[in-house]
């Protein structure tokens, strides 16, 4: 194991339970693996002791009994466009199941005719998520830019302006509602986050404790009763006559359970601050709300961008849960496509499709986490 | 005048009036709330507190630790659902526990197909949601053949769409006594192992600490069993008909469960155990090795004490969410605190008192797991002087 996969600092340390640079496992690949010296590096990795040379050969002899099999059931024994007869009778994977329903899995109930505007909403969106990732973009106007993409997509998807029927949000469902509950409630959760943190690091006993209270009674529910409590109390809190829909109600308790784990991210950033800082800021004679704005959060925000994209994965997986509530996220309009009768067998392909989106999400959103971390830390390391 | 603007510009005097009007701005708010929420429930003519707890809740309970009947009351169907959370998390938090620290390790072999394999599966289970492989589970367990055609897994073990179903003990007085005996053995073993300590730091003369314990252990059991005649039979599951007889079983909704929460979260303890492990310097590891300590003694004695500090917050919180987690039960119809819950709330109307006392419920559960952790952390920390 090379030293260097040793976390340099306790901050690096406290990140990397949620998501460890996986440096060692390239490390173990010494640059022996080129063309010259296959044999040494195999001797080197795979068969250095005798305890080794067994594992590897249990695990080429796991691989020799379950790569057939399962490439046989995903590519040469699989039908990709037959009908359902054509499947049963077939040994392999049933793809044809997606060709068929991929729009139901994708857009759930939107009306069939209008689904190029979730879908074009959803790939503006992706298309955002790419754009939002490249830092040399990192400037004031990504901000407006995501105002204007989400205004568009809101366009898009209601419609009912520019010649577009309207779509009332309960026709909606999938790829659409998953994308849009895990952006906006975290975007909505990071200002309401911050605030909690900055309460919560407060000297005023009454706001602390009230802050510290609603994180803690955040963190140790699960998100399953959040959701509940936004879907049958929020209707029960509003005056008469006022009512929210489903999709604003889970989006309304996402966001409060999210910002609660943000909260604690962002707290992390503001620990993280030496105390010279704040004390400086003070000699300079700011004011609280300067100190804050002008020194503390931006050395800590700079500090909590990977903790934050890890709240976002896991804020992604999350909305999943909202099929508990009722409402059609991609899980939902998964689940709704295996239950067709003339596809029930074939469940596993549809899940298989459904994991492999979510895992592409949030395999791409970690990886990126990490090479943010890496870039963090490229000038602490010494 | 001048000393009111005097007052207004001190610091603690700021600090009360923000405090106050934040206070009270706080009530007012949850005053406004309250205050609806009565009105709304007056009109809707739904009952308000907590006395629909003792009336009759008319529902049945697939699965139950103590003995409930559909008459019994709400509270009673609520404490058969908080038994069922706690023990479906109990077992997986010692599966998950098993498997990542197996994963970890393996992660960080020198065997790089071991390597690989452990990432493969990390990778894999962290990033699709929890609540996909609970379905996918729950679909697998439904598709699995019925009884009579239920797969042996092991002899004697069979798992079908009823579950998996396994042999027991027939039951006999000698089986309590020798537990009994068995949990004496238990803490003397652990007497054996403080004298050992102490016998060992007083005198520097080694103790045969490990023999001593391991026969307080073994011995006493063995022979209670022995001297109650050694009754030892097997209460076998048999197909009869369409069903097995005999034996003990655990529902499909609870395996999948089971194994759900167990894989997702042996993942997530694969990766707090490998990053605390990473954590201790590999100097450790050759100052131990100068000190001519084995590797075992090294391992026990110098790594494992260090990885643990690093481990044992993250994983704590993994137990934590592990525990929340078991929520997800109500989606694949596992009766646990949050179905019963919602089918009462459902049944009543009483939505906010059932999703209040839901919440203290789970609000005291991670407030006895996250004591206890930090109990053990604190025992495991760094001293310092």
């Amino acid at each position: 194991m090379s030293k260097d996969s040793i976390p340099q600092s306790t901050a690096a340390l406290a990140a990397s339970f949620e998501e460890e640079p996986s440096q060692a496992s390239v490390a173990t690949l010494p640059g022996g693996m080129t063309a010259l010296k296959p044999f040494g590096w195999a001797k080197n990795n795979l068969f250095n002791t005798r305890a080794n040379t067994v594992l590897t050969l249990v695990c080429f002899a796991i691989l020799w009994f379950a790569v057939p099999p399962v490439v046989n059931w995903v590519l040469l024994n699989a039908v990709w466009l037959g009908t359902s007869d054509e499947c049963r009778a077939a040994a392999g994977a049933c793809w044809s199941i997606i060709a068929v329903k991929h729009r139901l899995i994708f857009f759930g109930t939107y009306p069939y005719e209008e689904q190029w505007r979730p879908f074009l909403a959803c790939a503006l969106f992706v298309a955002m998520l790419g754009v939002s990732g490249v830092r040399a973009f990192w400037r004031p106007w990504l901000v407006g830019a995501w105002a204007l993409v989400l205004v568009a997509m809101g366009v898009l998807m209601w419609g009912g302006v520019l010649g577009l029927t309207h779509v009332a949000n309960d026709k909606w469902g999938g790829l659409p509602i998953t994308l849009m509950l895990s952006v906006f409630s975290i975007t909505l959760a990071f200002p309401l986050s911050i605030l909690l943190a900055l309460g919560r690091q407060s000297s005023l006993p009454a706001i602390r404790s009230l802050c510290v209270g609603f994180i803690e009674l955040m963190r140790g529910v699960p998100l399953v009763s959040v959701l509940f409590m936004a879907s049958v109390m929020f209707p029960l809190f509003l005056p008469e006559g006022v009512t929210i829909d489903k999709l604003l109600r889970a989006l309304a308790g996402l966001t409060l359970f999210t910002a609660a784990y943000l909260a604690e991210a962002v707290r992390g950033g503001l620990q993280a601050i030496p105390k010279g800082q704040s004390e400086a800021a003070d000699a300079l004679g700011l004011g609280y709300w300067q100190k804050t704005m002008l020194i503390i959060l931006p050395q800590a925000l700079r500090m909590v961008i990977p903790p934050i994209v890890n709240q976002f994965i896991s804020c992604f997986k999350d909305t999943s849960l909202v099929t508990i509530v009722g409402l059609y996220d991609l899980l939902t309009a998964a689940t709704v496509a295996t239950t067709d009768p003339e596809w029930r067998p074939f469940f596993a392909e549809v899940y298989v499709f459904a994991g492999l989106m979510f895992w592409i999400f949030c395999f791409s959103m970690s990886r990126y986490s990490q090479w943010l971390e890496r870039m963090a830390n490229r000038y602490n390391r010494r | 005048m001048s000393k009111l603007v005097q007052a207004l510009n001190s610091a603690r005097v700021r600090g009360w009036l923000y405090q106050a009007l934040f206070v009270s701005g706080t009530l007012a708010v949850g005053w406004y709330l309250v205050s609806n929420t009565l009105t709304n429930l007056s009109k809707r003519g739904v009952a308000t507190g907590f006395g629909f707890l003792n009336r009759e809740a008319g529902f049945e309970i697939g699965e139950s630790l103590l003995t409930y009947a559909a008459s019994d009351t709400y509270l009673k169907a609520m404490i058969v659902g908080l038994l069922n959370t706690l023990t479906v998390s109990a077992v997986a938090v010692i599966f998950a526990s098993i498997l990542g620290v197996a994963i970890g390790v393996a992660r960080l072999s020198s065997n790089w197909m071991v390597g690989r394999f452990a990432a493969v599966f990390v990778e894999t289970v962290r990033n699709v949601p929890l609540l996909l492989q609970l379905v996918v589970w729950y679909t697998i367990m439904n598709r699995l053949p019925s009884p009579r055609e239920a797969l042996e897994v092991v002899p004697h073990v069979f798992l079908s769409n009823r579950g998996l179903k396994y042999p027991t003990f027939v039951e006999h007085a000698g089986h309590g006594w020798a537990f009994l005996a068995l949990i004496l053995g238990i803490i003397g073993a652990i007497l054996i192992v403080r004298y050992g300590r102490k016998h060992r730091e007083t005198t520097g003369k080694p103790f045969p600490t490990l023999p001593a314990a391991l026969a307080s252990v073994i011995l006493p059991p063995v022979a209670v069993f022995v001297a109650s005649g050694a009754p030892f039979a097997f209460d076998l599951p048999v197909l009869t008909g369409f069903n097995f007889e005999g034996g003990a079983s655990v529902s499909p909704e609870f395996t999948a469960l089971l194994i759900g929460l167990s894989v997702y979260t042996a993942g997530f303890i694969a990766e707090i155990v490998r990053s605390g492990i990473l954590a201790v310097p590999h100097g450790q590891t050759e100052a131990g090795l100068a000190l001519g300590l084995s590797p075992a003694h090294i391992l026990r004695l110098v790594i494992l004490p260090q990885a643990l500090r690093v481990i044992v917050p993250p994983l704590t919180s993994q137990y934590l969410n592990l525990t929340k987690n078991s929520s997800l039960a109500v989606a694949i119809g596992y009766p646990d605190l949050v179905s019963v819950t919602n089918t009462s709330a459902n049944q009543t109307g009483q939505v906010v008192e059932a999703v209040a006392m839901m919440m203290v419920v789970y609000l005291v559960i991670s407030l006895c797991i996250a004591g206890f952790m930090n109990w053990y952390n604190r025992k495991v920390a760094l001293v310092t002087r």
